[in-house]
């Protein structure tokens, strides 16, 4: 019963998805008042959620039955990441051996559950968008588990979250050393891709594919998927600041520290262009390991 | 009025539509979205796809190519769905109604939901059409 209500109330799925539609807010307004507008009242995604469970739900012609189940699977996979997430901000020392691997491998299924959407579509356009996206995972997981590897070793070695955070409370926060900086200059710029936001929001460019791979997604399940980014915007920064800024997570520190990244986030959207597929793997796969592996010999050396 | 309807009229996300214009009119749509005018202080974005479309904005006189496909379109959009035609061409096809290659004006083919006259109309015309859209989308019950 606890263990429901942790799931589907608290730190689970509902308390998350109000901050992330509450922080897809953030991003729009910021990213109005970068463009200097006025930007959509506060409760603008909200109304849009609700808006897309009144419409029709179209079935393509063609398309299987893992059309509609895939943004299930993505939610899901993120309601239990921002619970894990949540119960070791409340409570530290309260999680199991290797939950830090358990969220990186939850952290890719919305990624996964997109790709077999799209793919179920039926549609040349989606399927151009899925095959963004593979190439696109394929190219920010290795720089991401090398930024969190290099954390891994400066926390002593520890693959459980709560050890991670009582390292940081005792010995500083990660990001203030070299290793720890690099490491999150590294993990900042693949969260970029994990949301899909620019300047690697290849897989569902508006302009050249038409929403890729949610070309064909109507109603119900593209309000899920509508869910899947906000949850990814609230869980991500969450995921961020547990693994490097955790010093000190009173509630006041930790709303500013959200802020703080998902701000960050929103600037390094507004102000770059989207790049092609070969350049994101090349960025990725080239400089971005490169300096992910400095930021490892730097933590293995102790600095 | 259901909670349905309030929320789209709250978030209209719009599909462009161009059934064979003078693209006069398109540029004016897009002024509408850009900054100085800011529509999406009112939930109004453009949408990439039309199954993602709340309102599709109709340009230009149907031809005999376009015509079919913009009866496609209006089929591919999830219900509801309604329709503004832009311009004095998707009003009444003006001085095209005599010509060879204009079987039909627009409401003809699909169901239109407000008419914005001008040629081109002006931004804010634009913009007095979709509350005068709204308006009519909180009297009805029925429709939609």
């Amino acid at each position: 019963m606890k263990a429901l209500f942790y799931y589907f109330i608290f730190p689970g799925f509902l308390f998350s998805v109000v901050i992330g539609l509450l922080a897809c807010w953030v991003d729009r307004k910021v990213t109005a008042r970068l463009q200097w507008r006025v930007g959509p009242p506060w409760y603008q995604n909200f109304v849009d959620i609700i808006k897309l469970l009144g419409k029709e739900i179209i079935f393509p012609e063609g398309a299987k039955i893992t059309f509609l189940l895939a943004p299930f699977l993505g939610v899901l996979s993120l309601g239990l990441v921002s619970t894990i997430l949540g119960l070791n901000i409340i409570y530290p020392g309260q999680g199991f051996l290797g939950d830090l691997i358990v969220v990186l491998y939850l952290m890719t299924i919305p990624a996964i559950a997109m790709i077999i959407g799209a793919s179920a579509s039926a549609n040349p356009l989606a399927s151009v968008g899925a095959s963004r996206e593979m190439k696109l995972v394929l190219a920010y997981e290795l720089p991401f588990l090398l930024s969190v590897i290099t954390i891994i070793l400066r926390s002593g070695g520890s693959i459980q979250l709560g050890n991670i955070l009582a390292h940081q409370v005792s010995f500083g926060s990660n990001i203030i050393s070299f290793s720890g900086a690099i490491a999150f200059i590294v993990a900042i710029l693949c969260i970029q891709a994990k949301l899909g936001f620019a300047p690697f929001d290849i897989s569902e460019a508006e302009q050249e594919i038409m929403a890729g791979t949610l070309i064909e997604y109507s109603g119900l399940p593209l309000a899920i998927f509508k869910l899947i980014k906000a949850l990814l915007l609230y869980t991500l920064p969450i995921f961020l600041i547990t693994l490097f800024w955790a010093k000190d997570l009173s509630p006041l520190f930790l709303i500013g520290k959200f802020i703080a990244i998902l701000v960050i986030i929103i600037l390094i959207k507004n102000t770059n262009p989207r790049v092609r597929i070969d350049q994101a793997v090349r960025f990725f796969w080239g400089k971005l390991t490169l300096v992910a592996l400095i930021g490892l010999i730097l933590a293995i050396l102790g600095l | 009025m259901n909670i349905k309807l309030k929320a789209l009229t709250k978030s209209l996300w719009v599909f462009h539509a161009a059934a064979s214009p003078c693209n006069n009119c398109d540029i004016e749509i897009l002024d509408v979205l850009t900054p100085r005018h800011d529509v999406e202080r009112f939930g109004i974005t453009l949408a990439g796809s039309v199954r993602h479309a709340d309102v599709l904005l109709v340009t230009g006189v149907p031809n005999y190519k376009s015509k079919g496909i913009l009866k496609r379109l209006y089929e591919q959009a999830p219900k509801p769905c309604l329709v503004i035609a832009i311009g004095s061409c998707a009003c009444g096809r003006i001085m095209f109604r005599e010509s060879y290659n204009s079987p039909c004006p627009v409401d003809e083919v699909i169901p239109v939901d407000a008419y914005v006259p001008g040629c081109p109309p002006k931004p804010e015309a634009i913009i007095a059409g979709v509350v005068k859209l709204i308006e009519k989308v909180k009297h009805t019950t029925s429709k939609v």
